[in-house]
């Protein structure tokens, strides 16, 4: 993999660090008036989803890590991998559970989800920014009660709990946004 | 085709306030009876310093077969001490300067300093004239001083200037900066490195803050302090987060100004960059005679950040670079 310099430095950037995978957020250029040009730099490991600051010195050059995007229908979970494909080649790839995370709570089959792939292998697994899915359990709400302030606790079919108004009953489909884990609205149908 | 960027960065009501500024600060010179003057921004040497990048262009006189190498001035600093030798008196500066490879939320490859010059003063009175400007600009409260010893200390525990390489590594080591630190052998690069991101933020916050007798070793154009050969009279400002000023009590001895000029071109071989012309002109100045004076070069741009409460450079300048 190539080697990346301090000015090559910028959002979205994917570079090696400790053995680890990161996605460059932000690139600071921080320079006393008489001295050394430094890069502090936010970056988000990709594995352990942490965000640090490190900074290096300009002109410095660390190693690129070779991580790359794709968009992959989810199709699966066999219980111990979760399985996606490429709706153009056919190619299947199974992630773990370590790469899929909390995020198996908003899998919808058939959905196109972002597979990031570190030296081909699936590492991380980010859904679509909106899913829609079925209530499979919630308490009725008060009759009448249209304006849904306040809100209750609502089980969707892939066992996410989110807050959803009053009015929006067991057996409905709701859109979810997957960013916060918010109710949106019900599903247009 | 729909583009926004023939717009100014900044709001035109700024750039009105900009304008006030620096009619008042042109008015506090006028009433100490400091004279204005205007330099050349093109010349034909430059500064050394291994940290100054200056931007070279190619001027081809009518009457010369040969294009000679100009360079746009980093600051005023060396043409205005020729006018201090010449007997000017006194003199201060606005003017546009430039530096290569510096682009950031407070930095802008071309930028408005402030630069002047007080025969007769040591670095000590001239801070206490910048403290009397800024006050007047920011209404903000009497600057604190601290030295860099102490500020240094108070903040990271250890001393910056009797501790050794390995002592200042240990420390950075345990900010986490261990990458750095493994192929870094200058002393100074770390002390730097921790003083812009753990010192720095701690001080001036409320009022601002003057640190003085920064380490020899990094004392650019600054007499070693006679009572203590490990520090030089040198003195930064800092106020909210940001480095406003750097002013020396002027080195005066020419033949040592020149040693300090090659020892910066020999590092510059060291690390691989270009050398630099050396200018003659202002060490035959110096040779000449500068009276004894302290200088300061103060950042316009950022003294309006904090007038104008803006973040960015981009917002007190009409067209930051990428628009220019």
């Amino acid at each position: 993999m190539a080697n990346f310099s301090t000015n090559e430095f910028k959002s979205g950037l994917k570079i090696m660090l400790d053995g680890e995978p990161c996605n460059i957020l932000e690139n600071e250029f921080v320079k006393p008036g008489k001295g050394q040009a430094f890069s502090r730099v936010k970056i988000r490991k990709l594995i352990s989803g942490k965000v640090i600051e490190k900074t290096f010195k300009s002109g410095d050059s660390v190693e690129g890590a070779d991580v790359l995007d794709t968009e992959l229908a989810y199709l699966y979970t066999d219980g111990e991998f979760w399985h996606f494909m490429n709706n153009d080649t056919f190619e299947q790839i199974a992630a773990d559970e370590k790469a899929v995370g909390e995020n198996v709570k908003w899998l919808v089959e058939n959905d196109t989800c972002t597979i990031t792939l570190w030296n081909g292998a699936p590492i991380v697994v980010q859904p679509a920014n909106f899913v829609e899915l079925e209530i499979t359990e919630t308490d009725p709400g008060l009759k009448g009660d249209t304006a849904g302030t306040g809100g209750k606790p609502a089980t969707l079919s892939s066992g996410a709990v989110v807050r959803v108004p009053l009015f929006v009953q067991t057996g409905e489909v709701v859109r979810v946004d997957t960013r916060n884990g918010e109710y949106v609205s019900r599903a247009q149908k | 085709m729909g583009t926004e960027n023939w717009r100014p960065t900044a709001s035109i009501e700024v750039l009105k306030q900009r304008a006030i500024v620096l009619q008042k600060i042109r008015q506090f010179f006028a009433e100490r009876d400091v004279l204005e003057v205007d330099t050349p921004v093109l010349s034909h040497a430059t500064v050394t310093d291994e940290h100054l990048h200056s931007f070279s262009t190619q001027f081809k006189h009518p009457f010369s077969p040969q294009a000679s190498t100009l360079y746009l001035q980093t600051s005023p600093e060396f043409a205005m001490k020729r006018l201090l030798c010449a007997g000017s008196g006194a003199i201060y500066q606005i003017c546009k300067s430039f530096r290569n490879e510096e682009a950031g939320r407070f930095h802008n490859p071309e930028f408005t300093l402030l630069e002047w010059y007080r025969p007769g003063f040591t670095h000590l009175q001239l801070m206490t004239e910048i403290d009397e400007l800024m006050q007047m600009v920011l209404g903000c409260d009497i600057a604190e001083r601290v030295t860099y010893q102490d500020i240094f200390k108070l903040h990271l525990g250890c001393c910056p200037l009797t501790a050794s390489l390995s002592d200042i590594k240990t420390l950075a080591n345990h900010y986490g900066y261990d990458e750095l630190t493994a192929s870094e052998n200058n002393k100074d690069t770390l002390l730097m490195l921790l003083f812009s991101q753990h010192v720095e933020p701690q001080i001036g916050q409320d009022r601002p803050c003057f640190v003085m007798d920064f380490p020899a070793s990094q004392a650019a154009l600054a007499k070693i302090s006679p009572t203590d050969p490990l520090v030089a009279e040198r003195f930064e400002l800092y106020f909210k987060g940001m480095e406003l000023a750097n002013g020396f009590h002027e080195l005066t001895d020419g033949p040592e100004q020149l040693r300090r000029f090659e020892q910066d071109n020999t590092k510059r071989q060291n690390l691989g960059l270009d050398m630099i012309p050396i200018d003659k002109n202002f060490i035959a100045a110096l040779h000449f005679g500068l009276p004894a004076c302290s200088g300061v070069a103060l950042g316009v741009d950022r003294l309006l950040m904090l007038a104008l409460s803006c973040s960015e450079i981009n917002h007190v300048i009409a067209f930051e670079n990428s628009r220019a």
